[in-house]
């Protein structure tokens, strides 16, 4: 009964961080930005939903989201437009600036301290069956991730912009030579991490009842992990990877002897990085995405 | 063809300029002596960092993480006894082990060097953007375990009562070292084989450079001078906690370096001044100023806001950094010699 209840809270953290591993992959996959500021459209969010506190639910919601995609927009169109066909290293250092920038707007905007929200609070509670606790907040992010991953799958599969993005996603340039739209399709990828982050944000808010500047750092962190273990620049791989590092780390958690235990992360990140030793192109490597002489 | 031309002039040039803003200083009031010594401490760091990154061209996240074991360690080796006894618990022989601040600099670099060449040798051979985010996993987890080994780091907790042995002199020696030790680097055959891997990877590796074995040349011996810019800043405080060398710390030493041009020494040590000029202009900013009989004061966070806007600005609109990767030196040797039909511009 408790390996039941380990696999669903593995399930839960998987989910987690294979959402914030997408958003992080899809950007990746069309301009080979590595997103730091990702983390910010998630405190974005949490700070939307924050100073809308007394609106409706939907409407907090509705804010939250549209603030995840207009930021991630505006953020592509200053930042790392003008600096498309930069090196990787370029672009992770504009991205690392994009996210100071934004952190400590926040900081300049609302304080430095940690701010107690609460978003739906009904779901913080849990259903008992048997010995087995369910906490509401699991069940429904496992049930929205599916549903989020099942539209993006669609979206990818059926309708024209995803197909091109996923072209755009084998070779950028051939995409564009046989007339894809390269800012279209770019756009449309950062609207989209900014709509997963902004899930991400309401999760966080729900989950821990309290916003900060730094909300979204670590969950990032993470994500780039999950995004390289799956193969940058590989979709699936990112859920992939998300669900496993999200595994790994609730394993590592749970079969940690004791002692041990406040080392989790370092653990999960000296694992990452002797996984990258041993297959650095990730699980699901891409032809597409090795140098070309 | 020509011989490769050696480039003394830009250390030389730098270490003067340097020399002299230090000597400048050194009649101001003591609270500038302490603004001018911190941006010695961080031409340390950078330099360092550019041994590497600039060297190599691959962006390194986990330099913060080296200078943080060196400012721990040289803690360890240099709080007083009965300091340690209250603050950490160690086995009795290293509780009692007391040496000087210099003495203990150089064990602290020394380690972190050899730690750098442990943990690089795997992870140089992997190429593009995996070994950035390979040493930012580093970074992460040299954080968790400094956060969490509470009988040696004292945990979450600061340590306090180091020895304030940095000051103006000393942080100017160390910061002519570092200019030394990157401008003698990047001379060497090494030096000049890693700077061919930065410009093109594929066509190095076809004329023989060991892409490998030249990066961990590079990453030890950066990763020694960012520990000493640890140990530097360590005593500079006095107090040291694990939040002193994390993201923040890597993004100031990052911005630094881009800002000035990450691909040559003289862009390195402008970016320091460059940007610490800025906020320390911020900074007195927030404590507020009277300007034309009127109280400005600017709100906590404006420093950091504009320095990643100048950061971003220069990212845009200049991505080679301002010097664009030139040196000094070479920039006025060129300017004083006329120019020669054979080879002109050749360097």
């Amino acid at each position: 009964m408790n390996l039941l209840q380990t696999a669903i809270d593995a399930m839960n953290l998987g989910a987690i961080y294979a959402l914030a591993a997408l958003g992080v992959g899809l950007i990746f996959s069309v301009m080979r930005l590595i997103n730091f500021a990702h983390g910010e459209l998630i405190a974005a969010v949490g700070f939307t939903v924050y100073a809308l506190d007394g609106q409706s639910v939907w409407i907090r919601v509705g804010c939250g989201l549209l603030a995840g995609v207009a930021l991630a927009l505006i953020m592509e169109r200053a930042a790392f437009r003008p600096l498309r066909g930069a090196n990787p290293a370029t672009l992770l250092v504009t991205s690392f600036a994009v996210s100071y920038l934004l952190q400590h707007l926040i900081v300049l905007i609302f304080g430095a301290r940690p701010i107690g929200v609460s978003l739906m609070p009904e779901l913080s509670d849990s259903i008992a069956l048997g010995d087995l606790r369910l906490p509401k907040l699991e069940i429904a992010t496992i049930a929205a991730t599916l549903t989020l991953l099942g539209a993006l799958v669609l979206f990818f599969r059926r309708l024209p912009l995803g197909i091109q993005m996923r072209a755009a996603s084998e070779d950028f340039t051939m995409a564009r030579l046989v007339g894809i739209k390269a800012n279209k399709v770019i756009a449309t990828a950062f609207a989209l991490s900014g709509a997963l982050a902004a899930f991400l944000g309401f999760y966080e808010v729900a989950q821990s009842g309290t916003i900060s500047y730094r909300m979204g750092v670590d969950l990032v962190l993470v994500a780039f992990v999950a995004a390289v273990v799956g193969g940058m620049g590989s979709l699936s791989g990112a859920a992939l990877g998300g669900l496993l590092v999200g595994v790994t780390s609730v394993a590592l958690q749970t079969f940690l002897p004791a002692p041990w235990r406040p080392y989790r992360d370092a653990f999960l990140f000296g694992l990452f990085i002797v996984f990258l030793i041993g297959r650095p192109q990730g699980l699901i490597a891409r032809k597409a995405h090795r140098e070309r002489v | 063809m020509r011989r490769l031309e050696y480039d003394y002039l830009t250390p030389i040039i730098l270490a003067s300029l340097l020399a002299l803003l230090a000597l400048a200083v050194s009649f101001a009031a003591p609270t500038m002596q302490r603004v001018v010594t911190e941006a010695l401490i961080y031409v340390v760091v950078v330099v360092g960092l550019y041994v590497f990154s600039g060297n190599s061209g691959v962006m390194s996240f986990g330099h913060v993480a080296f200078m943080m074991i060196a400012a721990y360690l040289s803690a360890l080796l240099t709080l007083p006894v009965q300091k340690k006894h209250v603050l950490l618990s160690l086995t009795p022989a290293l509780e009692h082990l007391q040496v000087s601040t210099a003495f203990s600099a150089i064990i602290a670099c020394a380690a972190v060097g050899l730690i750098a060449l442990l943990v690089g040798w795997p992870l140089m051979r992997l190429r593009g953007v995996v070994p950035s985010m390979a040493t930012f996993a580093l970074l992460i987890i040299a954080h968790v375990v400094a956060q969490n080994w509470k009988a040696v780091t004292g945990g979450r907790q600061a340590l306090v009562g180091l020895p304030l042995d940095t000051g103006l002199w000393s942080a100017l020696g160390c910061s002519l070292l570092a200019i030394g030790v990157a401008g003698w680097y990047q001379q060497t055959k090494q030096g000049t084989l890693l700077r061919c891997s930065r410009e093109n990877e594929v066509a190095a590796e076809s004329i023989g450079v060991d892409i490998a074995r030249e990066r961990l040349t590079a990453f030890a011996i950066s990763a020694s001078i960012c520990g000493l810019g640890g140990v530097l800043f360590a005593h500079f405080l006095g107090t040291l906690n694990p939040n002193t060398f994390y993201l923040d710390t890597t993004f100031l030493t990052l911005a630094m370096l881009v800002v000035g041009g990450f691909r040559s020494l003289s862009g390195a040590v402008s970016g320091v001044l460059i940007l610490k000029a800025v906020s320390e202009l911020f900074r007195r900013l927030e404590e507020g100023v009277t300007l034309w009989g009127t109280d400005f004061s600017a709100r906590a966070g404006m420093q950091e806001v504009a320095l990643a806007l100048i950061m971003l600005a220069i990212l845009i609109f200049r991505p080679e950094g301002l010097l664009g990767g030139a040196e000094i030196g070479i920039a006025i040797k060129r300017r004083l010699r006329p120019r020669s039909p054979a080879g002109a511009g050749l360097q």
